[in-house]
């Protein structure tokens, strides 16, 4: 038997991993296909979104990754997440073992009521959505903002053409204003969560 | 120079950039998961470059009406899954034996049967071999990435053209519905090859002639030239024989004007093989996985490499062999209970131990699975 390798076995570093997870319906898919355009806009990055759904329409679990890197993209799906979003509990419980040790946890306080950790962010999308943007379809949307206004990965700006693109006729305003609602809670939280250190 | 616009694309969409960069102009096509919006993709696109998209009463009626389309001398294509090309391969026999190029794009999903539909795999790598009855040498090409999708349905209509017969583009779940970044390439970037027309006079025009290569000119129907068209075994002006001194030439010429010239059909890629002791070797989203599980042994010092096929058949003997000759070991990985696997093992010789890892949960093949299956084997 000669010498075993897999404990020098290191996660490569020049990749970014989120994934976005919920429950089918939740638009978890068409918001990481926004997301990967909105960080893909300038062209400069690599960049593989890829979703993984059961054959149902609304319900069951589905999650959606975006990776990113600066070099070429061998493996297309997430090894270990650098940030996870969980819609739901279900997908919290389910993809929180693939969040790395430092990685950036995003909760949907909404739905979601047993976080494992200490270290996450929390806003009530789904009541935000309803609430303060006027439906709750947007709630994606406003989860989006968020992860921008987080990780810096994207802006404001980029990232309403992004969502304009891929938005209905007719439901501009709303999605112009969840952009707005999680990008201003992003930053809240982000200053709570720094001003404390 | 500019720099080229990159958009971020799904591979299913990667495939109509790339079949209407190769001339494309009729699809027919039945939707099928995961396989839809290659459908969806030509609908949009054929309309606004004068081509014609339809959607057929099932898969049945697609195939033939690609086969007729390209009989007529237009490229075409059609796109399904597993349970679909079940259902095609009857008529893929008969474009195997009109020596007609068509493109098949099969996005392979979790079988037997309806199976899985969301779900992806490799198990139809050997039905895009032997799938219809009879004697024949099938060609399939399958992509990796995004980018890939395009540039290998660009290949398969080329192989398809330059030798008279169906290419299967062989993709699976994951690619066909990945995003990547893509560049459409530049109108002249890629090569394009079109079929041989006849340049002799109607009157003289012999339409399976025994020509050197094997491949005959091939005239579209309402252009001039009178020809016979049948999947029964026929002569070379296209009419039905049942006599040996015939039917035998007939057949070696299906498989000659391959196999004679399969170096032009091999394309691998490999990567830290030449002084790896072990080497991966798989096709499409394995390879994927397969390289970054090399990358991250090659940093623990172990001397492994890869060798991606895109070329699946025929099957690259030669070459394989070639890139595997410095290995003691190599590993098989696919998404399937064993297919390719046989084919490694009917090639390379007894002194390389050839050891398999297979998943057919649906599940993607992830870089720690194959580097426990290295570190296993080492």
């Amino acid at each position: 038997m000669t010498q075993k390798f897999l404990d020098k076995i290191e996660i490569p570093r020049d990749r970014f991993e989120l994934r976005l997870s919920g429950s089918g319906g939740q638009g978890m898919i068409l918001a990481s296909v926004i997301l990967g355009e909105a960080i893909g806009a300038d062209g400069t990055k690599n960049i593989t979104q890829s979703q993984s759904y059961g054959p149902e329409a609304r319900g069951g679990a589905s999650k959606a990754d975006v990776v990113v890197s600066s070099s070429e993209i061998f493996y297309p799906k997430a090894m270990k997440l650098d940030l996870l979003l969980a819609m739901t509990q279900e997908s919290l419980d389910k993809y929180y073992p693939d969040l790395k040790e430092n990685g950036t946890l995003i909760v949907d306080e909404t739905l979601v009521t047993e976080i494992p950790t200490d270290n996450y962010y929390a806003l009530p999308f789904t009541r935000l959505a309803r609430e303060e943007a006027g439906h709750v379809m947007v709630a994606n949307v406003i989860a989006l903002g968020a992860i921008g206004a987080i990780t810096g990965m994207v802006s404001h700006e980029v990232l309403v053409e992004a969502v304009l693109a891929r938005a209905p006729r007719g439901t501009e305003d709303k999605n112009r204003k969840a952009v707005e609602i999680g990008f201003r809670e992003g930053a809240r939280l982000l200053k709570e969560k720094t001003g404390n250190k | 120079m500019a720099i080229k616009k990159r958009h971020l694309m799904l591979g299913n969409m990667a495939c109509v950039h790339g079949a209407i960069y190769a001339g494309m102009k009729f699809f027919a096509g039945y939707p099928i998961t995961p396989s839809t919006e290659v459908a969806e993709g030509c609908a949009r696109e054929l309309p606004k470059i004068g081509g014609k998209f339809i959607q057929m009463e099932d898969e049945i009626g697609s195939i033939a009406a690609i086969i007729g389309a390209s009989v007529a001398g237009v490229k075409s294509m059609t796109a399904t899954s597993g349970p679909g090309y079940s259902l095609m391969v009857e008529n893929i026999g008969y474009a195997y034996m009109t020596e007609t190029p068509v493109v098949i794009i099969n996005v392979q999903r979790g079988g037997p049967s309806t199976g899985m539909p969301t779900k992806g795999s490799q198990a139809d790598t050997m039905q895009a071999r032997w799938g219809t009855h009879g004697d024949y040498t099938a060609i399939a090409v399958a992509p990796s990435t995004v980018q890939e999708c395009l540039t290998e349905t660009v290949r398969a209509f080329n192989l398809a053209e330059r030798f008279r017969t169906p290419v299967t583009v062989l993709l699976d779940e994951v690619i066909g519905h990945s995003r990547e970044m893509v560049t459409i390439p530049e109108k002249g970037e890629l090569q394009i090859y079109n079929r041989i027309k006849p340049a002799c006079k109607p009157e003289d025009y012999v339409p399976f002639e025994m020509t050197p290569n094997g491949v005959s000119p091939m005239a579209g129907l309402g252009e001039g030239y009178r020809f016979n068209v049948t999947g029964l075994t026929h002569d070379i002006m296209g009419f039905t024989t049942n006599r040996p001194d015939e039917v035998a030439p007939k057949l070696d010429k299906l498989a000659g004007k391959i196999l004679n010239y399969r170096d032009e059909t091999v394309k691998m890629r490999m990567e830290m093989m030449p002084d790896a002791e072990i080497a991966f070797i798989s096709y499409g989203s394995v390879s994927r996985a397969a390289l970054q599980a090399v990358m991250l042994a090659r940093k623990a010092g172990v001397k492994v490499g890869t060798v991606q096929l895109y070329t699946i058949w025929p099957f690259p003997d030669k070459q394989l062999i070639e890139a595997c000759s410095g290995c003691k070991k190599v590993i098989v990985g696919e998404l399937n209970m064993g297919q390719l696997v046989y084919e490694v093992a009917r090639v390379l010789p007894d002194n390389i131990q050839i050891h398999a890892i297979q998943r057919y949960d649906g599940e993607f093949l992830t870089p720690m699975q194959l580097l426990e299956k290295l570190d296993e084997v080492i």
